[in-house]
């Protein structure tokens, strides 16, 4: 392992509390809510935040540990001591500097001389795509030069750890599709370990070996992205992939939510599971349909969000849901907030597993 | 493009708005419309003028440069640390702002006199005096102009975005790395227009150059103190000096106020 971290830090009414563990050239994605912890669990491993208990270390070639924090011992080492690149999530490139300038910081605050450190900038800055901007201003960028000139800037140096912070978040929609397409490749490339918090799952599932899902400061799921999005553990899970996840209690061919209300399955259960809805499949009606599907429910249309080529709708009624349908279908339907609806659902759709 | 409603200023902010302004400007107006310019190029041309705008330029631009050596930092430890004794810090290098300049020249000759208790250990050991000196002049106003600076760069650098610094860090720059490359560099807007204020401060300071350094032409008398002194014997002297502290005023803000003040305005 090359970065273990377990650490506690109080930041206000919230205790963070996290274990990671993220070996050599293994992309670790930490996906959760605004203020649930990650960006504090980043700074903590950058050395911009002590943290009020336990212990990072990182490890270097030849199998020794290098210890960075360590509270019961006393020992921290500040951020300017630690070999690290962190990208944030607004570039934070000086905007007194030219552009190769930046990527070159790390280098000279290192000791490397000027002549050689701009080479390196120049190459890295070609490596992003950038070989021809290096002697503009942060300001002259768009935001994509911008993001790619900080991950130049943080990468320069080798460090053993890379932070992400939300490093595509400030990305508009286009641009944040061929970024995260480079990053990607960066990071495949990249020997050391790297931590990426992000609130955006896309982002986590697309760039990340494994994900830990932290909420209020704790890890409620860990695993890989696909076993993420297949079994999500908790209802901020399911609906960061989509999944409408509602608890409740197998009882043969129907599941008895905790919340209210009953849902047909396809396979016979008992105890307590999981159900989960995809929102494809919820279709929705005007009048009580008269069909297959087993599952029928009246509902509420709360609101209607376009997402995609779909529209997705949100449902309260005693089953909560969420629904994609179609643009037309929304607009034949005369679908808007409050509209009553009737939701329907095939059993064999509803997928349930053991919690 | 004109705002619905009308661009119209209410009466009850136009009337004492207009009324502010005439109160701000008619003063220098009848120092200009008084000035004696017929023989305006000859009185100019007397020795003390010159050696008396020579001594303040010099001294203002001294004491700025020493506020700027030991302002600086302190802004940045007001700024930037978290120590217990911040605020009593703060409360003690802008209590300047607040006194009464002829204090602080009596303070200052009450520690650097003499007989003050650095001025006898300085005299004793070295044999220099600094009451009645250039050197008192620059010290004076050092003194009540640095406050200023210390300000106006606080509020600099907690606008500035400390996360540069955080940025600046996780690329191997110590504090002190980071202070010259990238926070010096990003309040420079900052740190200019409080220069230019301090400037000005001790351009026209009076009651503490009088009472630590005395009025002596060609070595403590400031444009100020001549003013004074020319007042008691020659009003058209007088206003003819004023005239020119005025221009060398207004020339300074017009100059340094495009550049500087407008975008530190805007930042702050």
């Amino acid at each position: 392992m090359t970065l273990c971290a377990d650490v506690t830090v109080a930041r206000g009414a919230l205790t963070v509390e996290l274990d990671v563990e993220v070996a050599d050239g293994e992309v670790l994605a930490v996906l959760g809510p605004n203020g649930a912890g990650k960006s504090t669990l980043l700074r903590v491993l950058a050395g911009l935040l002590l943290p009020d208990g336990g212990r990072v270390a990182v490890g270097r070639a030849g199998g020794e540990h290098d210890v960075w924090d360590d509270v019961a011992a006393g020992v921290h080492v500040p951020a300017h001591e630690r070999r690290l690149g962190m990208v944030f999530q607004d570039h934070l490139l000086f905007p007194h500097l030219s552009v190769a300038d930046n990527v070159a910081f790390g280098l000279r605050t290192r000791g490397v001389r000027k002549a050689p450190a701009r080479a390196a900038a120049r190459d890295w800055l070609a490596r992003v795509g950038l070989a021809e901007l290096g002697d503009r201003r942060p300001g002259q960028l768009s935001g994509g030069q911008a993001q790619r000139a900080a991950l130049a800037r943080a990468l320069v140096g080798e460090p053993a750890l890379l932070l992400l912070d939300e490093p595509l978040s400030a990305l508009d929609a286009r641009t944040r599709l061929t970024v995260r397409a480079e990053l990607r490749r960066h990071l495949a490339e990249y020997a050391g370990s790297t931590v990426l918090v992000t609130h955006d799952p896309v982002d986590a599932l697309a760039l990340a070996g494994r994900v830990v899902v932290v909420e209020e400061g704790r890890v409620v799921q860990a695993g890989t992205p696909a076993d993420v999005s297949r079994h999500p553990r908790t209802d901020y899970v399911a609906r960061l992939v989509g999944l409408a996840l509602l608890p409740g209690t197998g009882d043969g061919p129907v599941v008895r939510l905790d919340g209210g209300g009953a849902v047909a399955v396809a396979e016979e259960t008992a105890g307590p599971v999981f159900v989960a809805v995809r929102p494809e499949s919820v279709a929705l009606y005007l009048d009580p349909p008269h069909g297959s599907p087993r599952n029928v429910w009246p509902a509420r249309l709360v609101s209607a969000t376009p997402h995609g080529s779909t529209v997705r709708c949100e449902l309260d009624g005693e089953v909560p849901l969420v629904a994609d349908v179609t643009a037309t279908a929304v607009a034949e339907l005369g679908l808007t907030p409050g509209t009553p609806v009737w939701a329907a659902v095939k059993a064999s759709e509803v997928a349930v597993y053991a919690r | 493009m004109r705002r619905p409603g009308g661009s119209g200023v209410p009466l009850p902010l136009l009337v004492p708005a207009a009324i502010g302004t005439l109160f701000l400007v008619l003063p220098l107006l009848g120092l200009v419309v008084r000035a004696p310019w017929s023989d305006l190029g000859a009185r100019l041309a007397e020795p003390g003028v010159g050696q008396a705008l020579r001594l303040s330029l010099l001294s203002a631009t001294l004491a700025t440069t020493a506020s700027l050596v030991l302002g600086v930092p302190i802004a940045w430890v007001l700024a930037r640390t978290r120590t217990r004794g911040r605020s009593v810090l703060r409360a003690l290098v802008t209590v300047p702002l607040v006194l009464p300049p002829v204090v602080g020249g009596v303070a200052l000759f009450l520690v650097l006199g003499r007989q003050g208790i650095v001025g006898r250990w300085l005299f004793e050991t070295t044999g220099v005096t600094i009451p009645f000196t250039t050197l008192a002049v620059v010290i004076a106003e050092t003194f009540v102009a640095m406050p200023f600076l210390v300000i106006s760069v606080e509020g600099a650098l907690r606008a500035a975005d400390a996360r540069f610094e955080d940025a600046a860090a996780t690329l191997g720059a110590d504090r002190w790395t980071t202070f010259r490359r990238v926070t010096l560099p990003l309040v420079a807007p900052g740190i200019a227009a409080g220069a230019v204020l301090c400037w000005a401060r001790a351009l026209g300071e009076f009651g503490a150059t009088i009472t630590f350094a005395g009025n002596f032409p060609g070595t403590t008398q400031t444009m100020p103190l001549a003013v004074y002194l020319a007042l008691q014997s020659d009003p058209e002297a007088a206003i003819v000096l004023s005239l020119v502290l005025l221009v060398v005023s207004l020339a300074t803000l017009l100059l340094l106020r495009d550049r500087w003040l407008t975008r530190s305005g805007a930042a702050a």
